[in-house]
């Protein structure tokens, strides 16, 4: 290092410990402790409107291209979506059926009724650059009542949960992130599991389950409703393949998200039906201890 | 080793257009891209951050660093103090090589660029190696190629408003 003939303050080393320092403490305090979330929630609003300026290409592009769509492809669009109108339509009054008959039973029961969850309607801003984790921004935050650990769907299944909220915006963890954990049941058998994400794939994770399960490929897993986040029935994944492996303790089930986890931009936050528990109660489902990491 | 022909005269830089530069690139890395450019986009936050601490040493330096690693950690949603860390390791390195770096000729600055480039980005894969567990593969390492490739056209850049005015009295 060279000398400088009028030294201004520190010598880079001395800068360099501290900030270093300063940014193992970052570090560990992030992954260990909440106590940065606010201060995260603040730089977070500063810059918002970068992001949004950043987002201006894109959107122009969008907007051009809605311009230039031709009469004949508008056409085509309006004689699906009427046609799929009409087939949703059909469900719905199936389903408005059966939930009323549902109500009727509950009631018999004297079970408590089932209570739509609030939603808000959000928009995917962008994937976040992080190489770590698998997460996407939201253009609805606070300012839409937006509840930290919602669940989110998009028209096909569950897509993630919200991680984080920002005054404008959200942060959502997908639930193919590593290790990202989803309550669910097998559609055809009613068999509970926990679905994890693997991280580097699109891809999920069946865990923990004994080799003697039944489970096949082409099963559905939908939400348990077990942790109070996810309502229950929600399509999550299909099993993919199942390697019954007598080496390992628990077969090794892979599953693919039936949601378009990074296709689609329109995505559907359902708040909780109840109160989330406390943080210092059990705020995931409850884990078997980790059993060697892969 | 070539040596640059004659060093060229500059005006001095305004810190305005420093601010300036750092916020497009700030602006530029928020960009949505597709997942294939995505893989190939270099960090230009870091490419800005060394450019000035290779020739502005004493207006941009490791603290500046640190505070865009901060930005950007909280821009990717990576582990705060993740790139911050990266970021203020990459000043220091530049700090250190800088005379040398600004000797040597454009293409031979492509090779030190990338390499400290490379540097700052094992620093980001070993914290989040050690923090997540996760291992990102290598392609991940191409940006700091492409940030190589783009040193020159960046260097040019950034000289334009440094180089000063034709002297209307000269004959």
């Amino acid at each position: 290092m060279e000398h400088e003939l009028f030294s201004r303050g520190p010598s880079p080393a001395v800068r360099l410990t501290f900030f270093i320092l300063l940014s193992l403490l970052l570090l560990v305090s992030d992954a260990h402790y909440s106590y940065l979330k606010t201060l995260r929630a603040g730089i977070a609003t500063v810059i918002y409107p970068l992001q949004r300026i950043a987002m201006m290409p894109v959107e122009l592009l969008g907007a051009m291209g809605d311009y230039t769509r031709t009469q004949s492809s508008l056409v085509k669009d309006n004689a699906f979506l009427q046609r799929q109108n009409l087939e949703n339509r059909a469900a719905l009054l199936r389903y408005r059926a059966l939930q009323q008959e549902n109500d009727h039973m509950r009631q018999l029961f004297g079970a408590q009724a089932h209570v739509n969850a609030p939603s808000v309607m959000a928009e995917i801003l962008y994937d976040e650059r992080d190489p770590f984790s698998r997460k996407v921004v939201v253009d609805k935050g606070l300012q839409a009542h937006v509840i930290e650990g919602s669940a989110v769907i998009d028209n096909a299944g569950v897509i993630g949960q919200v991680l984080q909220v920002y005054p404008f915006s959200s942060e959502i963890s997908l639930i193919t992130d590593k290790d990202h954990p989803t309550p669910v049941q097998v559609l055809r058998n009613g068999l509970r599991a926990i679905v994890f994400g693997f991280g580097s794939s699109n891809l999920l994770d069946l865990k923990y389950m004994s080799l003697n399960t039944d489970i096949r490929p082409g099963d559905l897993l939908v939400t348990s409703g077990l942790d109070g986040t996810f309502p229950a029935g929600l399509p999550v994944a299909t099993v993919v393949t199942v390697d019954r492996n007598p080496v390992y303790a628990f077969s090794r089930i892979t599953c693919k998200p039936v949601a378009g986890v990074d296709r689609y931009r329109q995505v559907l936050i359902l708040a909780p039906e109840s109160p989330l528990p406390q943080p210092n109660l059990a705020t995931k489902p409850e884990l078997p201890p980790a059993k060697g990491k892969k | 080793m070539e040596i640059a022909p004659k060093e060229e005269i500059l005006l001095p830089a305004k810190p305005g257009f420093i601010a300036l530069s750092l916020f497009s690139a700030f602006l530029l890395n928020l960009l949505p891209l597709g997942s294939f450019i995505e893989w190939i986009r270099p960090d230009f936050v870091a490419m800005l951050l060394l450019y000035w601490c290779i020739h502005q040493p004493h207006r941009v330096g490791i603290g500046t660093s640190w505070i865009f690693g901060i930005l950007v950690d909280v821009a990717d949603g990576t582990l705060f103090g993740e790139h911050a860390l990266a970021y203020s390791l990459m000043a220091f390195v530049a700090l250190v090589l800088r005379r040398r770096v600004s000797m040597l000729s454009l293409d031979h600055q492509f090779t030190h660029v990338t390499l400290i480039l490379l540097i700052m980005q094992a620093v980001i894969v070993l914290t989040g190696f050690v923090a997540k567990d996760i291992f990102v593969g290598w392609a991940y390492f191409l940006g700091s190629l492409t940030a190589g490739l783009l040193w020159p056209g960046l260097t040019y850049l950034l000289k334009l408003p440094q180089r000063p005015k034709p002297d209307p009295d000269r004959i």
